[in-house]
Parts: structure tokens; sequence; C-alpha cells
């Protein structure tokens, strides 16, 4: 009797999983204003028909896939990564989710998110 | 092939020391290598802005490619000198917009990469192009440096 995975079993699926799992961490600056609050993600390699927003459970998901690289050659020396961008943060509830606008310019994604109006504080006074 | 990173000398003294915090930090990353590599560099640490850079070499070209994501063209620099290929940039930090930042993690100011080429290439031939935030450098080798094929003819 053989229940172990081979080698070549489990390096496969280990391949098999990595486009799920393994994203890199864009740099984020993250600006407010009064009407908004403003995200400027870095995802160099990334053009518009990459980029994934998603707005579940409160959560705002940012996802960046990158252009596949059309340079010519081997390489002899890597730094950069090739896995795509992921970045997720907790909304707050005073933005409108179905008002949320994004672009993507020489690799920075802009999601501007607004606020909603907020409800002026109120004199309550005794009957 | 040997690559440098530097950024204009720190001012106060609370920048040196942010600075040797940074040096060490490089050092490990250096000694645990690519066991994290880049993805699991914490965003918004003390690094020094030193962007990631790539080259890739075919029968005639190296090509190197760095990822300087939302700068001007008219501030990013590239420079030969013999084998050395310097890039030099700034985002400028009047950039930034907005006025209250809860969280900024970007990098603002100068750097410079350099990156020695392991043969000689044509100066006249270089070209550079900037898309998508990525900067491509191709230098095309010099022709003394180019493989050949010699024929050899067996009697």
């Amino acid at each position: 009797m053989n229940d172990q995975l081979s080698t070549a079993d489990r390096r496969q699926e280990m391949t098999a999983r990595q486009p799920t799992e393994v994203y890199a961490t864009p740099l984020v600056d993250v600006l407010s204003t009064e009407e908004s609050v403003v995200l400027h993600a870095e995802m160099a390699g990334v053009d518009r028909s990459g980029v994934e927003i998603t707005v579940e459970d409160g959560n705002l998901v940012l996802v960046g896939h990158r252009l596949p690289s059309d340079v010519a050659g081997e390489p002899i020396y890597v730094e950069r990564t090739a896995v795509d961008y992921r970045r997720v943060y907790e909304l707050d509830p005073s933005i409108d989710t179905a008002k949320i606008t994004a672009r993507v310019v020489d690799g920075i994604l802009t999601v501007t998110l607004p606020k909603t109006e907020r409800v002026k504080p109120r004199k309550i006074t005794l009957e | 092939m040997e690559t440098t990173r530097n950024q204009a000398s720190p001012q106060s003294e609370l920048f040196t020391s942010f600075g040797r915090l940074a040096a060490l930090r490089e050092e490990m990353d250096r000694v645990f290598g690519s066991a994290f590599g880049p993805i699991m560099r914490s965003p918004g640490s003390f690094h020094r802005w030193s962007p990631p850079l790539d080259v890739y070499q075919d029968k005639d070209n190296f090509t190197v490619v760095i990822d300087l994501p939302g700068l001007k063209k008219e501030n990013i620099e590239i420079s030969l000198r013999e084998q050395n290929l310097t890039v030099s940039g700034k985002r400028p930090i009047e950039e930034k917009t907005g006025e209250a930042g809860f969280r900024a993690e970007r990098f603002y100011g100068t750097f410079q990469r350099t990156v020695q080429l392991p043969t000689q290439v044509d100066p006249n031939a270089v070209k550079a192009s900037y898309q998508n935030g990525i900067l491509k450098v191709v230098l095309p080798k010099s022709e003394a440096a180019k493989p050949k094929q010699i024929a050899v003819s067996v009697n």
C-alpha cells in the first residue's frame, strides 16, 4: 500500500496552488480629505486590463495582474518579482461603496473612496 | 555582476540612525536572500528607496528592467560609463497629494542604481523606454563582445 504522494505529484500540487496564494504587497499611500479617502498603490507592470477591485464583506480587495514580460533573452540578474499584486483593506462604514472610482497611470493604481453625507448633529428638545 | 544602491547623504542624526538600520536590514536581506525575497519585505519599512532591477541578455543585447511606478520621464536619468549603467531619478516630495495622510509607504526623494554589465556595449545605440511604470534600457553588445561562430576545418 502506498498512500504517499510522489515528489513529482507534490511539486505539481505546489505549482498548481501558487497563482492563488503568492502575491506581492504593493506599497500604498493612504490620504484622507473631507470628501474621500484616496489610495495610491504602486503596481509596476499593470495596466487597466489587469486591475481587479472588489468590495466584499466590508473589505476592499485590490488585485493587479502583471502584463506578460516582453523582454528578450535570459535573465542573468534578478531582483524584481513576477507575481501579481494584492492588498486588502477594511472599509470604514462612512465609505460610499457605490461611488468608488479607480484609474491606473504609469503603474500607479489610484482608488478614490468617497465618504457618505454624514448626518449633521441634531439638537433634541424635551417635550 | 555588481550592483550598487545609493541615496543622497542623510542630513539629520535621526536620519543617520535610520540609515544604519536600513543598512542592517539590507544585510539581513542579503543573508536570507531569496528565501523571503521582496514578497515578504514588510511595506513601509525604513528601507532606502532602491527600485528592483533585472538584467537579461540574448545574443545581441543586454536589457535592464527597473520598476519605477509613477515617475515623470523628465525625472529619470540614464548614463553609461564604460560597462557601468547608472539609472537615477527622483519622485519629488511635493507630488504627495492630499492633506491628512494616515499612512505613507511609498518612497519620495532620490534613488540611484548602478549595474556593471559583463561585456562592452555600444554607447551610441542604447535605447530606453518607459511604460506602465517600468523602465527598460536596451544596450546592444559591442561587435567585439558578441559571440562568434568559428568554422574549424578538419583536414
